[in-house]
């Protein structure tokens, strides 16, 4: 895994709550500088009062912060000065009630900027983010999109050495999402920024992190690049979140040079794996491995299994189709496949999935 | 009825024929008042900003005592500033009483409690997120609150309109530490107070629609402002 040279920010044991919420509980966590940090987790896990403490807005109630190397006092005039080298912005994009200029000058003129230099930097920041025309709108009677980019802008012309940003396009339609996941990924290349982007959007995630960490209830249940999270879950809670949909209890029965068979029930899963025999474990499938066929012949896959359909469920373009192979099992495919497959309830199909996309996690590691 | 088409025509006829002493005392009651305003308004919001930003023990009872003081009698105030000014009483060496600046201090008084009030109530009104919002683009304790008070100032402004208009249009504390001296502290409130006690109501009638037409105009002209 991706070891950070030097970090920029770092949590130490880190623990708050509100009233009698406990909402961090001991987490830790080092962001290496201009890396792009992703944290995933479910609403109330924790994630915007993770940013809220690295943004120093709020004073944890146990636990240290470094930024560049130094720990970070809990109060006085040097919070400021690190506050101005970060920039934080909030789910909710709170446009105060001035020019769209005048919101994003705020910041610099806070930092005592130079009056000539601050229009510069405001109109090629505008320019970026396409609001250039917008100058002089007053910034309240913009939609939400455009809300969302002004205060992106706001927090961009600053030229912060990180960036904090939650929930960065939650509510926003799909294009004005596109728009601004495309200015985070050329601001994170060409500035070098370091960026920690709290999502519940795991995709998002997947598309604009380098590393990526799931807070669950408080604590960091896992970190590792998108392929590590969404492949190999550590325990059954990140593979949930992660849409793990199938998680089958199972027990090794062999291994056998790395390809181990779990025994479910009267069934049997191939999977690579290392297990050894005889561990009680999960056997994780992701719904879009697996494949439904009216025959096994074509296939290469070592698992396939006769399969009735209990249930059909059409979202978009995709079909969740849930079936019993001896276990239950969820596959998703194309709205085509289902119609060519004839797929119905009581509908006899086969499952098929290969060894390699069989995860196996064991048993009582979780929390 | 017909006392009031007269009075109403008698009204006219003075602001038309821009009757000097009427000219006079409508001035000095927009001067005594609008000062008294603007020195309490300058001296409310920088108050009324620390008591919003700050916890402190005994916060709530603190809002709770201004917003009582609301409804302080006219006259209470005016008695406290005479006796205060008298020239047996402790500030009696300033020998103020009787002037306009004495006026002036009264309705500082007494309008201070209301701009408190609405002041910090308007700076309620501004959202937390606001506030976080600021702090985290590096604003400072000091420019979160320039902000803030930008931010309510529609609300901030409402306030120093309702200063202003209980200052011009109270009575009490004017004639008590005034005294309704011609040409030296008569405003259109003692005016009326007194050309009614003389049963000349058509005046009095007059200069109080006088004071409602001044009202208008400046209220019409913050309003302008409010709106750009």
């Amino acid at each position: 895994m991706m070891k950070p040279l030097s970090s920029i920010i770092e949590v130490v044991d880190l623990s708050h709550s509100y009233g009698e919420r406990e909402i961090l509980k001991g987490l830790n966590l080092s962001i290496g500088k201009g890396e792009v940090f992703a944290l995933i987790g479910p609403t109330g896990a924790g994630k915007t009062t993770l940013l809220r403490i690295m943004d120093l807005l709020e004073v944890p109630a146990a636990g240290k912060i470094y930024f560049d190397g130094k720990c970070i006092p809990r109060s006085g005039k040097q919070r400021l000065e690190i506050r101005r080298r970060i920039s934080f912005v909030h789910q909710k994009p709170q446009i105060f009630s001035l020019s769209v200029y005048d919101n994003v000058a705020c910041g610099l003129r806070w930092r005592g900027e130079e009056k000539n230099r601050i229009a510069g930097k405001v109109d090629h920041i505008l320019e970026m983010v396409g609001l250039e025309g917008y100058k002089n709108r007053k910034a309240r009677t913009l939609s939400g999109g455009e809300a969302q980019r002004v205060a992106l802008a706001r927090s961009l012309v600053l030229e912060p050495e990180v960036l904090l940003l939650d929930e960065p396009t939650a509510n926003l339609d799909p294009v004005s999402t596109a728009k601004i996941e495309q200015l985070i990924s050329s601001v994170a290349r060409q500035h070098n920024t370091t960026m920690i982007m709290a999502t519940h959007d795991m995709s998002q995630g997947q598309q604009l992190a380098d590393r990526i960490g799931v807070l669950l209830d408080g604590k960091l249940a896992q970190t590792g690049d998108a392929t590590d999270i969404f492949r190999s879950p550590q325990n059954e809670q990140v593979a949930r979140f992660v849409g793990m949909e199938n998680i089958i209890e199972g027990v090794v029965i062999a291994n056998n040079e790395g390809i181990v068979t779990v025994g479910i029930g009267g069934s049997a899963i191939q999977a690579v794996s290392n297990c050894p025999a005889a561990k009680a474990v999960y056997a994780c499938i992701r719904p879009e491995e697996v494949t439904l066929a009216l025959s096994t012949t074509q296939s290469s896959a070592r698992n396939s299994f006769h399969a009735k359909v209990t249930r059909v469920n059409t979202i978009g373009p995709l079909s969740r189709v849930e079936i019993d192979c001896g276990f239950r099992l969820v596959a998703l495919v194309t709205r085509i496949s289902v119609e060519e497959l004839n797929l119905q309830v009581d509908r006899e199909v086969y499952a098929i999935f290969k060894a390699t996309t069989v995860h196996i996690m064991e048993k009582g590691i979780s929390k | 009825m017909t006392e009031l088409w007269q009075a109403f025509t008698k009204a006219l006829e003075l602001l038309v024929s821009l009757n000097p002493e009427v000219i006079e005392i409508a001035g000095r009651s927009l001067r005594i008042s609008g000062t008294s305003c603007l020195l309490a308004s300058l001296i409310c919001i920088p108050l009324a900003s620390l008591i919003h930003f700050h916890q402190f023990p005994g916060k709530r009872a603190l809002i709770n005592i201004i917003q009582t003081l609301f409804s302080v009698p006219t006259v209470l105030v005016g008695l406290f500033v005479f006796v205060l000014f008298s020239r047996a009483g402790p500030l009696g060496f300033f020998g103020i009483l009787l002037t306009p600046t004495a006026m002036v201090i009264g309705q500082m008084i007494l309008i201070t409690p209301l701009l408190l009030g609405f002041i910090i109530s308007a700076l309620s009104g501004v959202s937390k997120e606001i506030v976080d919002t600021a702090t985290s683009l590096g604003a400072s304790g000091f420019q979160t609150i320039w902000l803030v008070l930008r931010e309510a100032r529609y609300a901030v402004l409402a306030a120093v309109i309702m200063g202003f208009g209980r200052a011009i249009s109270e009575v009490g504390c004017a004639l008590l530490v005034g005294g309704n001296m011609r040409g030296v502290t008569r405003v259109i409130t003692t005016t009326i107070s007194m050309e009614t006690a003389k049963g000349d109501f058509e005046l009095a009638i007059a200069l109080g629609m006088i004071l409602l037409f001044l009202a208008l105009i400046i209220n019409t002209i913050l309003n302008r402002l409010q709106q750009r």
